[in-house]
C-alpha cells in the first residue's frame, strides 16, 4: 500500500486508536467475566471490524427502525468465535448499550458465545460459529440483493484457519462464477489455529495466488493498519469482480504474552495475567 | 372396508417428482420471492422445470451441496424463499451441519425438497439410498418434516411448505406411484392423521410410498376378515396427530408402522414415542432394519425388504397371530 493512496487520512488517528483500545479492553473484560471465550482471534480482527463499522459499512445503528434498512450493507462474521470483538464494536457504534457487553456468554444473554440471530441483537445478520459457512451465506445474500436490484455490498470476515474447510472453496467458486462484484471477502490472516500454525497444520499458501486463481481481485494489507484497511476496502467498493482482502494480523494483538501464541485461541487469562493485560492495553503504546 | 372419500379410485400412475417441478413453476408465477437451488441434479429432481421458466431465479451450485445449502440460507437472509433440491442422501447426510446451524438455528425460511428418498432409489445402491434422512431432519429443532405419498399429495406438501414461516424438509420418492388422493377433495392437514381405512383389529401408521402397499395389504386382509385401520401421517414433525393415533389404538390395541426408511427415527419412532407417553401399546415397526441397502430393481428391493403388499400381508398376519 503506497503512502499517497492512503492520503484520505482525514479521520482522527487518535480517536481510532482510542476506539480500538476500548474494544480490546472490552474483549479482555468480557472474556474474563464470562470465564470463557476466544481472545486470540478476537484481538486479531479489532482493526478490521473497527474500520468496517466506522468507515465502510452503510448500516444504520438504529437497525430495523431505519427506513433504509433494506438498503444497508451486510456484514457476516464467519469466524463467529471473534464474537467478543464484534459485539464490542457494535456496542461502541451504538447498535446497543455497552452495558450489555458484560452479559456475554451468560444464560439468557443476547450476546451468545457465537453470534445468533435468534436473540434479536441489533447488528447481527447471520448465525455463525460452525466454521466455513459464512462465505456461502454471504454469496446467498449477494445473489439476493442482486435479484432485488439493491446495490449494497456484502462483507464477510473469515479466519484463515477456517479456509481449510472445503465449502469455503466451493463458495469462492460460486462467487466468481456468478460475478459477484458486490461481495468483499476479508481474511483475518493471523496464521494460527488451535493446534498451532496454519502452515504446520495444513498450509494455505500461496493464499493470494489461490484466491486470484479462483477469480478474485486480491489485496494484501496490514490488518492492523487503519489506512491500509480503509484503502483496500474503499477500492473494493468500485470493484468489477469479487474482492478478497488478505489482512495480515497478529493473533492476540495488543497483549504481548498472547501475541502470536496459538495457546490463547480459546483460553481465559488468570487473574494476574488479566491485570497485566489490562495495564498493557491501558497504558501501552 | 370403509374407504375415505378423499381417495381416488383410479389406476393412474404419476411421478411425485414431476408434481414437485410443476408446483414450483405454479408457485413461482405468483410469488416472485421464490428461488430454487439444485446441485447438478435438476433433471432428476425436476427443478429443471423452474429453471427453464425462471432462469434468473434458479441457481445451480454444481456438485457442491454444502455450499448450496448455506447459499440458500443467505438467500433467505436476503428475504428470498429458497427451495433447495438434490437427492435425500446428499441433502441431509452431507449437509447436516449446514442445515442445523445455518438454517434451523436462525430459523430461516428455507424449504429442502429432497427426491430419491428410501430404498427405491434402486440400482444405484446403498450410497444413494437415504434410509436415515427423516431421522436426521426430525431431530433438528424448528424443522418441519413431511413425507408425502402420491403425486397429488406432493403438490399439497410443497404448497403447505410455502405457508410455513421457517425451515421445512419434504421427502419425495423416485418411484412413479399410483394416485391415492383425489386432487379435488384432498387437502393436507398437518393437525391430523388421514384415516385411509376404518378398522377394528389393527392400526397401521404409514406415509410416503408405503401407503399404497399398506392399502393393498389391507384389502387382502379384509378377505380374511381382518379389518385394518390405516392412518396416513405425512407430517412427521411436528407430530400433531396424537389424538387420532390414541383414539385408533384404544379401539384396536395393536399397531404396525410401515415406512420406506430405517425403523430408527422415522414414523415408527414417532408412533412409539407418542404411544409410550400417552397410551402404551404393542408396536411392530416395519422398515429397513438398521441396515444399508443394496442394488436392485425397485420392486425387487421392496420385496426383499418386506415392504410390498404381499410381504406386509404375511407380516401382519404373523403379528396378529
Amino acid at each position: 500500500m503506497t503512502d499517497n493512496k492512503s492520503s484520505l487520512k482525514s479521520f482522527d488517528d487518535t480517536s481510532f486508536k482510542e476506539f480500538t483500545k476500548k474494544v480490546r479492553i472490552d474483549v479482555l473484560n468480557m472474556i474474563c467475566k464470562a470465564k470463557s471465550g476466544h481472545p486470540g482471534g478476537s484481538l486479531s480482527c479489532v482493526e478490521i471490524l473497527s474500520v468496517l463499522y466506522r468507515k465502510i459499512l452503510n448500516v444504520p445503528s438504529d437497525w430495523k427502525k431505519s427506513p433504509d434498512f433494506d438498503k444497508r450493507d451486510r456484514f457476516i462474521l464467519s469466524k463467529g468465535h471473534a464474537s467478543a470483538a464484534f459485539y464490542s464494536v457494535l456496542a461502541h457504534c451504538n447498535f446497543f448499550d455497552t452495558e450489555e457487553l458484560l452479559t456475554f456468554r451468560a444464560l439468557g444473554s443476547r450476546l451468545q458465545g457465537h453470534p445468533s440471530t435468534r436473540y434479536g441483537l441489533e447488528g447481527i445478520e447471520a448465525s455463525t460459529g460452525s466454521l466455513g459457512q459464512g462465505l456461502s451465506m454471504a454469496v446467498g445474500v449477494a445473489l439476493g440483493l442482486k435479484l432485488d436490484n439493491i446495490s449494497s455490498k456484502v462483507y464477510v470476515l473469515l479466519g484463515d484457519g477456517e479456509m481449510q474447510e472445503g465449502s469455503v472453496w466451493e463458495a469462492l467458486m460460486s462467487a466468481s462464477h456468478k460475478k459477484l462484484d458486490n461481495l468483499v471477502v476479508i481474511i483475518d490472516r493471523n496464521k494460527l489455529q488451535i493446534d498451532g500454525s496454519c502452515d504446520d497444520v495444513k498450509s494455505l499458501e500461496p493464499l493470494d495466488k489461490k484466491l486470484e486463481a479462483f477469480g478474485f481481485d486480491v489485496e494484501v494489507v496490514d490488518g492492523h493498519s487503519e489506512s491500509e484497511l480503509t484503502d483496500a476496502l474503499l477500492s473494493a467498493k468500485s470493484a468489477k469482480k469479487p474482492c478478497a482482502i488478505i489482512a495480515n494480523t497478529i493473533k492476540g494483538k495488543g497483549i504481548s504474552f498472547m501475541e502470536n501464541n496459538a495457546g490463547w485461541h480459546g483460553k481465559v487469562p488468570k487473574c494476574e495475567e488479566a491485570k497485566a493485560a489490562l495495564e498493557e492495553l491501558q497504558y501501552g503504546d | 372396508m370403509g374407504i375415505n372419500a378423499i381417495l381416488k379410485n383410479t389406476d393412474e400412475i404419476k411421478s411425485p417428482r414431476a408434481a414437485y417441478g410443476e408446483t414450483l413453476v405454479e408457485l413461482g408465477e405468483k410469488n416472485k420471492d421464490i428461488v430454487v437451488l439444485d446441485a447438478d441434479l435438476s433433471c432428476s429432481t425436476q427443478t429443471c422445470m423452474f429453471a427453464k421458466k425462471f432462469p434468473e431465479r434458479f441457481f445451480n451450485s454444481g456438485i457442491a451441496e454444502q455450499d448450496m445449502m448455506t447459499t440458500a440460507a443467505g438467500l433467505a437472509i436476503a428475504g428470498k424463499i429458497p427451495f433447495v433440491s438434490t437427492f435425500a442422501m446428499f441433502a441431509t447426510a452431507r449437509c447436516l451441519d449446514q442445515i442445523r446451524n445455518s438454517i434451523c438455528y436462525p430459523k430461516l425460511n428455507v424449504k429442502i425438497v429432497a427426491t430419491h428418498g428410501g430404498i427405491t432409489v434402486g440400482e444405484d445402491g446403498a450410497s444413494h439410498q437415504a434410509l436415515e434422512d427423516v431421522s436426521f431432519m426430525r431431530s433438528l429443532p424448528d424443522m418441519t418434516v413431511i413425507v408425502p405419498s402420491d403425486y397429488n399429495e406432493v403438490k399439497e406438501a410443497v404448497k403447505y411448505a410455502l405457508d410455513i414461516d421457517g425451515p421445512c424438509y419434504i421427502r419425495v420418492s423416485r418411484t412413479n406411484l399410483k394416485t391415492v388422493f383425489d386432487e379435488n377433495s384432498y387437502k393436507l392437514n398437518p393437525k391430523s392423521a388421514v384415516k385411509i381405512t376404518e378398522g377394528k383389529d389393527l392400526t397401521v401408521v404409514t406415509n410416503g410410498e408405503t401407503l399404497i402397499e399398506a392399502l393393498n395389504a389391507a384389502k387382502m386382509l379384509e378377505k380374511d376378515a381382518i379389518s385394518v385401520e390405516i392412518l396416513h401421517t405425512p407430517v412427521v414433525k411436528p407430530f400433531l396427530a396424537k389424538d387420532d393415533l390414541v383414539e385408533s389404538v384404544k379401539k384396536t390395541g395393536k399397531v404396525i408402522t410401515i415406512e420406506n426408511h430405517s425403523i430408527i427415527g422415522g414414523i415408527g419412532s414417532v408412533v412409539c414415542e407418542t404411544l409410550s407417553e400417552n397410551y402404551p401399546a404393542r408396536v411392530l415397526r416395519i422398515g429397513t432394519n438398521d441396515i444399508f441397502g443394496q442394488s436392485g430393481e425397485q420392486r425387487v428391493l421392496m420385496e426383499h425388504y418386506g415392504l410390498t403388499a404381499e410381504k406386509l400381508y404375511t407380516r401382519i398376519k404373523n403379528f396378529l397371530g
